[in-house]
C-alpha cells in the first residue's frame, strides 16, 4: 500500500508544481500583455480611483475636482460650473473618455507627472496625497458669464485673449453642455446622457466650436488680405482702386458684388473701412501665388498649438500652387470666402498678430500648475507661435481698423473713452442660409489688452438681416467694456 | 506527556505564532494601503487569531498530543492570507455586503468543529465500523440540495440548502462521509479487488459482484455534474475515488479503467449538456466573449498577469473587478497583490499540507487508517489542483473552494474537520510506533534475558 500512496502522493504534488509553472507563465512571462491589455480595465481604472487635483480659474473658482465617492471608483469627477467651460476644461469619463484640459494636463491632474510634485513626509508617500497637481487656468469665470449671457441663445462663439501673452481669458461656445453627468460611473445613465447630446451630428453641443469648428470668416479675414498686400508690395495704403458695384473674377461664372450690391472703393484703407469686396477680391487675384505664404504667417493651414486635447482645428485657405487653376478661389479668399474657413479661436488669433505687433503668441488656456497647498510648482511662459507681420504693418493695420469702428461698418463696437479696433465680418453660410456674423476687435488700440473674436452662427437673433457690425460687434463691445471697466 | 509530543507540540506553537506574525503584518500593510495609521481593530484582531490558534493547539495538546507539528501552523497561515484578502475584497463594497465578519465567524464554528472531531473521534478505526451510515449520510447530503423546498440553486448550480438565515452546502461534509465508508469497503474488499478470479485474455478481472459497487462513485459523480452542475465536485469525487481503489489494490488497471471512464464521461457530456460545453469552450479561448462567458477568466487572468512577479501590494490592485473574488476566484486576487511570490508561497503552503498529509497515510499502521488519510489528503490536494488550475486557465474551470483560504462557511467547517482526523491519525501512528519500539525493547531485554 506504502508504494501506492507514494505515487499517489507524488503524482499529486506533480500536479501542484504545474500550477507554479502556469503561475510563472502568467505572472512574469505573460504578465505585461495581461497588464497592458487595453481591456484590463484596472489601466483606465488607475486614473479613476486615485485622487485628482483641481482646475481652478484665473479668477480662484474651482471649476472641476474629485468628490468622494461611495462606489467602488473611490472618486467622483464634478464640474460645479457646468455648461460654462465645457469645452475648455471637459471631462473625466469612464464611458466616454475624456477632453480638454481634464485630458491634456491629466497627468499633473493625477500626480503621474511627478516632476513638479515632490513629497514633504512619510504620510504624503502613504497617501498619495497632495502628490497630485492643480491647474490653474487663464480663463476668467467672470468673462465667461459676460460672454454667455451675450451670446443669449444665439449659436455662435466667443474668444477674448491677452495677445501679449496668448492666454485665453474665455472661450465659450453655445451650444454647450453640462459635463457632470458624463464623468458619471453608472455606464446606461452616461450613455444615456451621451446619445441625447446627438455625439454623431455636427450641430452637437459635445463640438467646441470655438476651436474645432471652421466658418467662413468673411470680411474679418480682410485683415489678412491687407497685411498679405502691404508686406508684398501689392499695395500700399494709399493705393486707389475703382469704386464698382462687383468684380467678375477670370475663370468666374459669378460676379463678386459689394455688401447690398452698393458702389465701393478709393484709398485701400477707405476699402478696409467701408470693407469693400470689390478691392479685396482684386487684391486675392493680384496676390496670386505670393497670398498663401503671407496666410501661413497667421498659421492659417495648421492647428494652433492650444493646449487642449482634441486641439485645435486647421483653418484653411486658398490651396498653394492653384492659382493658375482656379483664380475664383484666390478672389474669394481676399473676402474670406471660397476656400477659406477658419476657427473662431484663428480670428481671435488674426487680431491678436494686429494688436501685438505682428507677433501671434501660443495660445494657451492653463496658467500654471500648483500643488495641493497651492504652491506655484511651475507657470505657462508666453512663447512666441508665428510673427505674421513687421510692427510697421501691424500699426497701419491698427489705424485701419480703429477706422472701421469709429466711422465704418463697426461702429457698434465703440465704447466711450477707449480706442476700439475692429473689423466686421458677414459671411455667407449656405444657399438661402441667413449670414454668419463676425466681428474681430482689440482694445485699448494704443497698448491693446484684449483681442476678441466672436461669431454668431446664421445671423443669431437677426437672421437674414444680420451683419457683423449689428450682430457681433455689440458682443465683442460688451465684453470689452466690461473687461475695461467702462 | 513524552518527549516526542512536548516537542512536537512546541514546535507547533512556535511555528504558529510565525504563522500569525505574517498574517497580523498582512493586516497592518492591508490598512496602510488606505490610511497611515493603524487599524482600528488590530489589537481585537491579533487577539482573536492568536485566542483561536492557542484553542486549537491546547486542544490538540490535550486530545492529539503526538500529532503531526506542520498541519496546524500551515492551515493557520493559509487561513490567515486568505481571510486578509476576504478583508481587502470587503473594502470594496458596501458595507451590507462585507462577508469578513461571517468567514470570522465561520473559523471560529470550524475549530469548534475541530475540537468536537478530536475529542469525540478517539480512534479512526470505530469510524470504520459506521461505514454504511456514513454512506447513507453521503447520499442524503448530495442529493439534498436537489430537493424542492430546502434547495438552493446559486451562479448556476444547485449545491446549497437553506437552513434558517444560512445556505449550506452538504456536499462539503458529503466529501468526508464518502472517504470514509469508500476507506472502509476498500479495505474489505480489497484482496477480492486486487486478485482476478476470472480470466480475460491474459488478465484476470474480478468478480462483477465485487465491481459493482465500484461504479457507483462513477455515478454519483455524473448524478453530480448533470442534477447540481457542479463540475469541480464531480470530478473531485471520481480523482478521490480512484486514487482510493489503486492505493487499496495496488492495480495500475484502475487508473486506466478510471481514466477510461473519465473520458467517456467527458465527451458524452461535452456533447450532451450545454453547461459542459460552454465551459470547455471558454477555457479553450475565454477571449472569444470576454464580456460574457469569458469574463470571470479574462479578469481572472488580467489579476494574475497586473500581479506580476512581486504584485501590487495589499489594498492596492483592483481585485475586486474579478468576478466572485472571495470564493472561487480567491487565488487570482491573492496573485494580483501578493504577485507570483505570494501565489507560489501558498501552492508551497498547500504541497507542504498535502505532503504531509500523504506522510501520515505511509506511517499509518493500519490499512484502513492508511486508505483514510489517503484519502483526505487527495480531497485536499485534488481540489487544490481544480481551483487553482481552474482560475489559471490550466485546466477548465470549475467551482469549487480554495481550501482554508476560500470565504465560505461549510468548505472551512469540512476542511477543518479534516485537518483534526488527519491529526487523529498522526498521533496513533506515533502512538502505535511508540508501542512498536516498548515491545521491541522488551522483546530485546528478554532475549538478552534467555540467550
Amino acid at each position: 500500500m506504502n508504494r501506492a500512496i507514494g505515487r499517489v502522493g507524488f503524482a499529486v504534488i506533480a500536479l501542484l508544481l504545474v500550477l507554479v509553472g502556469q503561475l510563472t507563465y502568467l505572472q512574469v512571462i505573460d504578465a505585461k500583455k495581461l497588464a497592458d491589455d487595453p481591456k484590463n480595465s484596472r489601466t483606465y481604472l488607475k486614473d479613476f480611483t486615485r485622487p485628482r487635483g483641481e482646475i481652478i480659474s484665473a479668477d480662484g473658482k474651482v471649476l472641476a475636482k474629485s468628490v468622494a465617492s461611495k462606489d467602488e471608483y473611490e472618486f467622483q469627477r464634478v464640474y460645479p460650473y457646468g455648461d460654462l467651460f465645457a469645452q475648455t476644461v471637459g471631462y473625466q469619463s469612464v464611458v466616454v473618455g475624456s477632453t480638454g484640459i481634464e485630458n491634456e494636463y491629466s497627468n499633473v491632474l493625477s500626480g503621474r507627472d511627478k516632476s513638479n510634485l515632490r513629497l514633504r513626509d512619510i504620510g504624503d508617500l502613504l497617501l498619495d496625497k497632495d502628490q497630485t497637481g492643480n491647474v490653474v487656468l487663464s480663463l476668467r469665470t467672470d468673462v465667461q458669464l459676460v460672454a454667455k449671457a451675450a451670446l443669449g441663445n444665439q449659436q455662435g462663439s466667443v474668444v477674448v485673449t491677452d495677445p501679449r501673452t496668448g492666454g485665453l481669458i474665455a472661450m465659450y461656445s453655445n451650444p454647450s453642455f453640462d459635463p457632470t453627468p458624463l464623468a458619471g460611473h453608472d455606464p446606461k445613465a452616461v450613455q444615456a446622457y451621451w446619445r441625447s447630446l446627438n455625439p454623431d451630428s455636427g450641430s452637437s453641443p459635445l463640438v467646441p466650436r470655438a476651436y474645432r469648428e471652421r466658418y467662413p470668416p468673411g470680411s474679418t479675414f480682410k485683415i489678412a488680405t491687407t497685411e498679405a498686400a502691404l508686406d508684398t508690395n501689392t499695395a500700399t495704403p494709399e493705393s486707389v482702386f475703382p469704386t464698382i458695384r462687383s468684380i467678375l473674377a477670370p475663370q468666374a461664372g459669378t460676379p463678386i458684388a459689394n455688401f447690398g450690391n452698393e458702389s465701393c472703393g478709393g484709398t485701400l484703407e477707405e476699402s478696409f473701412v467701408h470693407s469693400c469686396n470689390t478691392t479685396f477680391a482684386k487684391l486675392g487675384l493680384d496676390l496670386n501665388e505670393k497670398f498663401p505664404p503671407r496666410l501661413a504667417g497667421f498659421g492659417i493651414y495648421e492647428a494652433p498649438p492650444i493646449d487642449l486635447s482634441p486641439g485645435a482645428a486647421v483653418s484653411s485657405g486658398p490651396v498653394p500652387g492653384t492659382f493658375n487653376d482656379n483664380k475664383p478661389s484666390f478672389a474669394l479668399a481676399g473676402i474670406g470666402q471660397g476656400d477659406v474657413a477658419a476657427t473662431p479661436l484663428q480670428m481671435a488669433l488674426i487680431g491678436s498678430a494686429v494688436a501685438n505687433g505682428g507677433t501671434i503668441m501660443s495660445p494657451h488656456v492653463a496658467a500654471e500648475i500648483r500643488d495641493g497647498d497651492g504652491k506655484t510648482l511651475s507657470t505657462i511662459a508666453p512663447k512666441p507661435w508665428k510673427v505674421a507681420m513687421p510692427p510697421t504693418t501691424a500699426a497701419t493695420i491698427r489705424d485701419f481698423m480703429v477706422q472701421v469702428v469709429q466711422r465704418g461698418t463697426g461702429t457698434a463696437g465703440r465704447i466711450a473713452g477707449v480706442t476700439v479696433a475692429g473689423k466686421t465680418g458677414t459671411a455667407q453660410s449656405c444657399d438661402g442660409c441667413a449670414p454668419h456674423a463676425w466681428f474681430v476687435a482689440f482694445a485699448p488700440a494704443e497698448a491693446p489688452q484684449y483681442a476678441v473674436s466672436v461669431f454668431v452662427e446664421k445671423g443669431g437673433s437677426m437672421g437674414n438681416e444680420a451683419t457683423g457690425g449689428r450682430v457681433a460687434a455689440p458682443i465683442a463691445a460688451a465684453l470689452l467694456k466690461y473687461l475695461l471697466g467702462k | 506527556m513524552s518527549a516526542l509530543s512536548g516537542r512536537r507540540r512546541t514546535e507547533e506553537l512556535g511555528l504558529g505564532v510565525l504563522a500569525l506574525v505574517i498574517v497580523a503584518s498582512g493586516y497592518v500593510l492591508l490598512a496602510l494601503s488606505k490610511a497611515p495609521e493603524l487599524p482600528p481593530g488590530l489589537w481585537g484582531f491579533m487577539a482573536a487569531i492568536l485566542a483561536l490558534f492557542v484553542i486549537a493547539h491546547l486542544a490538540v495538546r490535550r486530545w492529539a498530543p503526538r500529532a503531526d507539528a506542520t498541519l496546524l501552523p500551515l492551515v493557520a497561515l493559509l487561513l490567515g492570507i486568505g481571510f486578509i484578502t476576504i478583508s481587502r475584497l470587503d473594502l470594496a463594497v458596501r458595507e451590507s455586503k462585507r462577508v469578513a465578519p461571517t468567514q470570522a465567524l465561520w473559523t471560529a464554528v470550524g475549530v469548534a468543529a475541530f475540537i468536537i472531531t478530536l475529542v469525540v473521534v478517539r480512534n479512526v478505526r470505530t469510524l470504520a465500523r459506521y461505514r454504511y451510515t456514513f454512506l447513507l449520510l453521503g447520499v442524503i447530503a448530495l442529493v439534498l440540495p436537489l430537493a424542492p423546498g430546502v434547495g438552493v440553486e446559486l451562479n448556476g448550480a444547485r449545491l446549497w440548502v437553506r437552513v434558517g438565515p444560512l445556505t449550506v452546502q452538504p456536499g462539503e461534509a458529503a466529501k468526508v462521509l464518502l472517504v470514509v465508508f469508500f476507506a472502509a469497503y476498500l479495505v474489505d474488499k480489497r484482496e477480492l479487488l486486487s486478485s482476478g478470479s476470472r480470466r480475460l485474455g491474459r488478465m484476470y478481472l474480478p468478480d462483477p459482484k465485487h465491481l459493482g459497487p465500484l461504479l457507483l462513485p462513477w455515478v454519483v459523480s455524473i448524478m453530480i455534474m448533470v442534477q447540481q452542475k457542479d463540475l469541480g465536485s464531480s470530478l473531485l469525487f471520481f480523482a478521490v475515488f480512484v486514487a482510493m481503489l489503486y492505493i487499496a489494490t495496488d492495480r495500475s488497471a484502475y487508473l486506466a479503467a478510471g481514466a477510461v471512464l473519465f473520458s467517456a464521461a467527458t465527451v458524452i457530456a461535452y456533447k450532451a449538456f450545454s453547461h459542459v460545453q460552454l465551459r470547455i469552450d471558454t477555457w479553450l479561448d475565454p477571449w472569444h466573449d470576454a464580456q460574457n462567458q469569458g469574463y470571470q477568466l479574462v479578469q481572472s487572468l488580467y489579476g494574475f498577469g497586473s500581479g506580476g512577479f512581486q504584485g501590487t501590494g495589499l489594498g492596492l490592485g483592483r481585485p475586486d473587478v474579478i468576478p466572485v473574488a472571495t470564493t472561487d476566484f480567491i487565488f487570482a486576487a491573492i496573485g494580483e497583490e501578493l504577485g507570483l511570490l505570494g501565489t507560489v508561497a501558498i501552492i508551497i503552503g498547500f504541497i507542504l499540507l498535502v505532503g504531509s498529509a500523504y506522510r501520515i497515510a505511509i506511517q499509518a499502521r493500519r490499512p484502513f487508517s492508511k486508505l483514510f488519510a489517503a484519502g483526505l489528503a487527495t480531497i485536499l490536494g485534488v481540489q487544490t489542483f481544480v481551483i487553482v488550475g481552474g482560475v489559471t486557465r490550466l485546466i477548465p474551470l470549475t467551482g469549487v473552494t480554495l481550501p482554508f483560504v476560500s470565504y465560505g462557511g461549510s468548505s472551512l467547517v469540512a476542511n477543518f474537520i479534516i485537518l483534526a482526523l488527519l491529526l487523529r491519525i498522526s498521533d496513533e501512528n506515533a502512538t502505535d510506533a511508540a508501542i512498536e519500539a516498548e515491545h521491541e525493547a522488551r522483546r530485546i531485554a528478554v532475549e538478552a534475558a534467555h540467550p
